[in-house]
């Protein structure tokens, strides 16, 4: 099942990502600090030494991950706004930039992710709505490898989407 | 020749993306060139209304014109359309390697339910 990623607006970039697992399950994976720091880890190497989360409306919440081999860390922090049990979540987030380089955000993001089961497969939309254009421009630069190169392949795979 | 910078053209890019014929011409062109008449022919569309949608993409500079020849034939300019797909692959590809662990996270959880038990919702 591919990720799928769009902009709606200039403001905004949405991720769209299916998963063969109930909705119940798929939340827990998101919700429950002991899941997370399992799988949200970022590209090889990085670990997640920090990873706080109270679920619930107003609740505050601290991520951050670490890479040994190159001795740098950032993060991310917020609170939850909005908690709808196995449907809804609602979180804003600020970017630490750590040691990474960039700088921290000076409004939060919001990110508002939902969570929706047909057919045993449960479909995670989560929109990210930054405060300005150039938020969002900056975080999509922020903390990416170097040098990646494009393949054909993907460009392939853009020309039979839109085919 | 419009002056831009990179990401000025990045934002005109997404926009003649966001539209699904522009997409079909894109993948018609990247077989090869064609004229306007020959990229109307399969979108039941007039051929201005296919002309507009040309001018959209060549000033996002996604496609050119060659002036000199008399059919005038457009072409895809892969090297603008490479810069909008790698702005999102850098999204995809940090997001892929954590939902693919978490895809086999959830099979480990599905396939031990006694430790998760779940409730009926």
């Amino acid at each position: 099942m591919p990720i799928e990623v769009t902009q709606p607006s200039d403001r905004e970039v949405r991720v769209v990502r299916s998963f063969k697992a109930p909705r119940k399950l798929v939340w827990d994976a998101h919700a429950k600090p002991e899941l997370v720091s399992k799988w949200m880890l970022g590209p090889p190497g990085w670990t997640m030494p920090v990873c706080e989360m109270d679920v619930r409306a107003g609740g505050a919440y601290r991520w951050r991950w670490r890479s040994d081999a190159e001795g740098k860390e950032f993060g991310f922090f917020g609170k939850f706004t909005e908690v709808t049990p196995h449907s809804k979540i609602v979180h804003e987030e600020t970017f630490d930039p750590g040691d990474v380089g960039g700088s921290m955000s000076s409004d939060p993001a919001i990110i508002t992710s939902e969570y929706v089961e047909a057919n045993g497969v449960t479909t995670l939309t989560m929109t990210m709505l930054f405060s300005s254009k150039e938020a969002r421009d900056g975080a999509v630069a922020t903390g990416m490898t170097d040098g990646m190169e494009m393949g054909y392949e993907r460009l392939d795979g853009m020309f039979k989407q839109a085919a | 020749m419009m002056v831009m910078n990179s990401s000025g053209y990045l934002d005109l890019t997404f926009a003649a993306l966001a539209d699904p014929t522009r997409r079909a011409i894109l993948a018609r062109l990247a077989t090869g060139e064609a004229s306007v008449q020959e990229l109307s022919q399969p979108f039941a569309m007039s051929q201005p209304a296919i002309s507009k949608h040309l001018k959209v993409l060549e000033r996002a500079g996604l496609i050119s014109v060659d002036i000199d020849a008399q059919r005038r034939p457009r072409r895809l300019e892969l090297k603008r359309l490479e810069e909008a797909v790698d702005w999102i692959e850098r999204y995809r590809e940090i997001f892929e390697m954590n939902y693919q662990r978490l895809d086999a996270l959830l099979e480990e959880l599905q396939a031990k339910p006694a430790k998760h038990k779940r409730k009926k919702d």
